[in-house]
Parts: structure tokens; C-alpha cells; sequence
């Protein structure tokens, strides 16, 4: 696919969510800065490059390389353990929990790719390995189910899960 | 958890001292005023700090403290609970780069722990559960890179970091992921900025995936000539390979730096002499004077310096007077918080016994 703008290849697929209705925009590196860097709230001096700029942009505003009929679907994708939706994410700019990699795989395997133009890890692993961060993910899930517990003064259903917490915790 | 006495003391005591990258040591530090890696981590079993509720954030700084307790660094290591501090002290901290902007004006239970030489700092409820950083003076990477890495490892082995065989390391922001790695080296670069080169050098970095940033004052206007080259991209390179990548550049940036000088010292010697001698004039006799004057004179005081052109100044002095002349510093060499004309007038005051001394 050609750039919108010239004859470059488009490699930024954008699909531009913030007039409400979907449009999507495929542009070459060049213009996909121009466009992104327009009509926004940008330092506009020199110090600061672009492509950081971009990446912001890209996980604050915008999906990249869906279409636009997909993205509703996306959005109201949850995570299960934190309770984010996508939509949430693409308006805080930052996922809830480590788990979000999970449940939103599709939609941040594009975006992770645009960011650092590749998407396998290369480098430090932790010594327990990733099982055993995975283990830990009900956690998560457990802490907000409390949390919940409590406002709605079920004090013996909070005190139930913290015995939950606590023997997953002594297992590990 | 803390108490509220020693913490201030301990904080006072940072005035006096002179700070990892202030010692104007080790290789190039002409030029290369200090080397820094940050990890990014996050535990396992909580949500990223922005919706973790106040408990929650209570149980992660316990949970970071308790894995530091027993480790060889817990000696060295003071915790700051940065939400308790007073604004003037938060911006004490970010102007001797120990925590970050973000942090210092962020919410809820924060913690920083750092050492009496300020080489580590370790922000707790950041924008991750964890950001720790190692400083040193000059380029030295590697160096950086081991300290950090075995504060790492100490860590990893009393806590479990959010971890995916794919994206590795995982952060609240997917531009961290991966290694969650930032190498940074700070450049002081007068010669650029005068030859009018440094646009060059931006767009040879972008190339290479590296981000400049000006360093001091607020968001990215670079003051005094100084500048910070990191990796823009953290996830696909391993460490090492990170390192290699800002590392290598660093030295042809020393040398376009050098090349400058010394084209300015053939060309125009004696205006060169001229613009740093009256900037060193300005600096010893001004009545009142902004923080942009003062880092803009100071850079060309330091350049001076380090062609020959002024004597009797060395330095980790100089490299002192940029961060003493800084807004939070000056009110805390006073004593007491001031609005600006009264910190520009203090802090001429500071430059003249500091100079004509
Ligand atoms: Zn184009
Ligand atoms: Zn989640």
C-alpha cells in the first residue's frame, strides 16, 4: 500500500478515533509524523525527536493497523483481572496490569511493532522464568475483588479472599 | 514504615555533598558529565501503580523494602517517602536527577531510596512499581550496567516481576517493554551549539534509533549546552546490545564536539577568549541573575576552562555551580522558599563569593 500523500510505502496505518467516527490513514514514516504532529499539543522545538513523539501519540490516541469496524469489538475488550477495557487504555495511555498483555495481545502486537519494530524480547530473564509471574496474575484479581468486598461492606467475603491471597502467597 | 526525623536530616545533608555526576571523573568528562541506566519492573501479583489504590501502594513499597533490607546495598540505601516531602524538596530531588519530574509531581504513596553518593535511585509507584537507576560520572556504561544488573538480580530474587516469554519485562507503557532498559549519557556540548551543528547530530541520531533531549529546566529546552542521548527502543536488543548502542555513538559526538573546539580555538581564538572571559565577568560581579543567564555562562565558563582560557577553576566546582544555581537549590542554600527575583538576586550573590573567593 502506497502512502496517502506520495509514493513511499505506508507504513504507519493509522486509524484516527478522536472526530468519533473511524477514518483510517495509511502514510509513509514521514508523513504519518507530519500528520500526527499536527494539531497537536506538541514542543515544538528541535530537542525533542519525533518518533518519540509518535509512539506517545500512537498509544494515547490511535489504533494502528486495524480497521475501522474492528475497532469497536476491540475496545470493549476487559481484562478480567484489572478490569481495563482497550478503549480504556487507549485513552490513559497505559495498560492496568501485566495481564492486559494477554488479553489485548492482537491489538498491542501492531502497536508494539510500530514502537520498537520488533516484537520478541531479547535479553535479561528473570531467574523463576514466566510461569511463575503468571502464577501470581489471580493476585491481582483477588487485591480487586477485595477492594470491591469492602465498599460494599461484605467484610467476612474480604476477609475470605485476604486467606486466599495469603495461602497463594505461603505457596509460592 | 519511615520516620519523619531522620528523613529530613538525611536529606539536608545531600546539600553539602557533591553527587555521583558532579565529581567530573572518569573517562571524557570534559565532555560527558555522567552514565545512566534505568530498569523499568512492575510485581507480578499487583495492577500497575496508576490503579493501585493507596493499600496497595502501601504493600508494594513494603514489599520493595523488605527485599532490600537483607541485601549488601540496604546500608547505603535511605528511604524518602516523596509524598511527604515539600514540594521544594521534591524539586530539590529532581534537580539532582534522583527521581523524576513525573514523580515528584505525582499522587499518592511514593518512595525513593537513595545512597549518600547518589550513584542509585530507586523510585517505588512511579508510572512502574519500580524504576531504578544507576548514575555514574563520565562514560562509563559497563560499570553502570553491573551495579544495576545485580541490584536487579538481589531484587528478583525476593520479589517476581511481571514477566512474558514474548515481550519480556512488562510495563504500565508498551514503549518500556522488553528489557525496560534506558541507557542515558549526558553530553555538554558548547562547541556544537556555537558551530551550529547540533542539528546535524539530530537527525544522524534519529537514524540510529537514539533520542537527544536538552537537559534542565523545564520540558526539553536544553540550558547550558547539555544534552542527553538514550535508546528510543527497548524491546528485540538485549542489554548489552543497548549499551553498544548508545555507547558507540558517544564517542564520534566527543569527537564533533572536540572538532569544534578546536576549529573555534584556529578561527577565532580571541573572540572565543573574549565570550568566555566576559561570561566569567558577568557571573562574578552580576547583582541578580536568572537560572538560563547563569547555566548559558557557566557553559561557556566551563569551555573556557577546559581550552585553557580561564585558570583557577576545576571541574567538579563548575559542575557544582550548575546544579547549586538551580531554583530549588538556591532556596534551600538560603534556607527558605523565595519567589524569583528574590532567587535571582540570591543567587548572584552565591556566584560572586563562590568566584571571587
Ligand atoms: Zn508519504
Ligand atoms: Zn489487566
Amino acid at each position: 500500500m502506497k502512502c496517502q500523500k506520495c509514493d513511499r510505502p505506508a507504513t504507519y496505518h493509522i486509524t484516527e478515533v478522536a472526530s468519533g467516527t473511524p477514518v483510517e490513514l495509511h502514510f509513509c514514516e514521514e508523513h504519518a509524523r507530519e500528520y500526527l504532529s499536527s494539531g497537536q499539543k506538541l514542543p515544538t522545538d528541535q530537542m525533542t525527536q519525533v518518533t518519540e513523539q509518535v509512539a506517545e501519540h500512537l498509544v494515547k490516541h490511535l489504533v494502528v493497523g486495524k480497521a475501522a469496524e474492528e475497532l469497536k469489538r476491540l475496545d470493549e475488550q476487559t481484562c478480567p483481572y484489572c478490569g481495563i477495557s482497550f478503549h480504556d487504555f487507549r485513552h490513559q495511555g497505559r495498560l492496568g496490569c501485566p495481564y492486559d498483555y494477554q488479553v489485548f495481545r492482537e491489538q498491542l502486537e501492531s502497536l508494539i511493532l510500530n514502537i520498537h519494530g520488533e516484537t520478541q524480547h531479547k535479553g535479561k530473564q528473570p531467574s523463576k522464568g514466566a510461569e511463575a509471574a503468571t502464577r501470581r496474575t489471580e493476585l491481582i484479581r483477588l487485591r480487586r475483588e477485595i477492594k470491591e468486598a469492602v465498599e460494599r461492606e461484605e467484610y467476612e467475603r474480604a476477609s475470605q479472599l485476604r486467606d486466599q491471597i495469603q495461602e497463594i502467597e505461603e505457596s509460592a | 514504615m519511615l520516620q519523619e526525623g531522620d528523613r529530613v536530616v538525611k536529606l539536608e545533608d545531600l546539600m553539602g555533598r557533591r553527587g555521583e555526576w558532579l565529581r567530573g571523573e572518569g573517562p571524557e568528562s570534559d565532555i560527558v558529565m555522567s552514565s545512566r541506566i534505568r530498569l523499568a519492573r512492575n510485581l507480578a501479583d499487583f495492577p500497575f501503580v496508576r490503579l493501585a489504590g493507596e493499600t496497595e501502594r502501601r504493600q508494594i513499597a513494603e514489599r520493595v523494602e523488605a527485599a532490600l533490607k537483607d541485601s549488601p546495598f540496604a546500608p547505603h540505601l535511605m528511604p524518602l517517602r516523596v509524598d511527604e516531602l515539600s514540594e521544594l524538596d521534591r524539586h530539590f530531588l529532581v534537580e539532582r536527577q534522583l527521581i523524576s519530574r513525573e514523580f515528584a509531581e505525582g499522587q499518592g504513596l511514593r518512595l525513593v531510596f537513595i545512597d549518600h553518593q547518589e550513584r542509585y535511585s530507586i523510585m517505588v509507584n512511579e508510572e512502574d512499581h519500580l524504576r531504578m537507576q544507576v548514575m555514574r560520572s563520565g562514560l562509563d556504561l559497563e560499570p553502570a550496567w553491573k551495579l544495576i544488573n545485580d541490584l536487579d538480580d538481589h531484587l528478583e530474587r525476593h520479589l517476581t516481576f511481571a514477566f512474558d516469554e514474548k515481550f519480556g519485562y512488562l510495563t504500565a507503557c508498551p514503549t518500556n517493554v522488553g528489557t525496560g532498559m534506558r541507557v542515558s549519557v549526558m553530553l555538554h556540548l558548547p562547541a556544537v551549539v556555537i558551530t551550529r551543528q547540533m542539528d546535524q547530530i539530530f537527525r544522524g541520531l534519529e537514524k540510529l534509533e537514539l533520542v537527544v533531549r536538552g537537559l534542565f529546566g523545564e520540558g526539553s529546552q536544553a540550558m547550558g549546552d547539555f544534552y542527553q542521548v538514550s535508546n528510543q527502543v527497548s524491546l528485540g536488543r538485549s542489554e548489552p546490545e543497548l549499551i553498544a548502542k548508545v555507547g558507540d555513538v558517544i564517542p564520534r559526538i566527543i569527537e564533533y564536539e572536540r572538532k569544534a573546539r578546536e576549529f573555534l580555538m584556529n578561527e577565532s581564538q580571541e573572540n572565543l577568549h573574549d565570550r568566555v572571559s566576559r561570561a566569567f565577568g558577568i557571573l562574578k560581579t552580576a547583582q541578580t541573575i536568572s537560572s538560563e543567564e547563569t547555566m548559558h555562562l557557566l557553559s561557556s565558563v566551563r569551555m573556557g576552562v577546559h581550552l585553557g582560557l580561564i585558570s583557577g577553576l576545576d571541574t567538579p566546582t563548575l559542575n557544582e555551580l550548575f546544579l547549586l544555581t538551580q531554583p530549588a537549590h538556591v532556596q534551600k542554600l538560603v534556607g527558605t522558599d523565595l519567589d524569583s527575583a528574590d532567587r535571582n538576586i540570591e543567587r548572584a550573590r552565591f556566584l560572586r563569593k563562590r568566584l571571587n573567593g
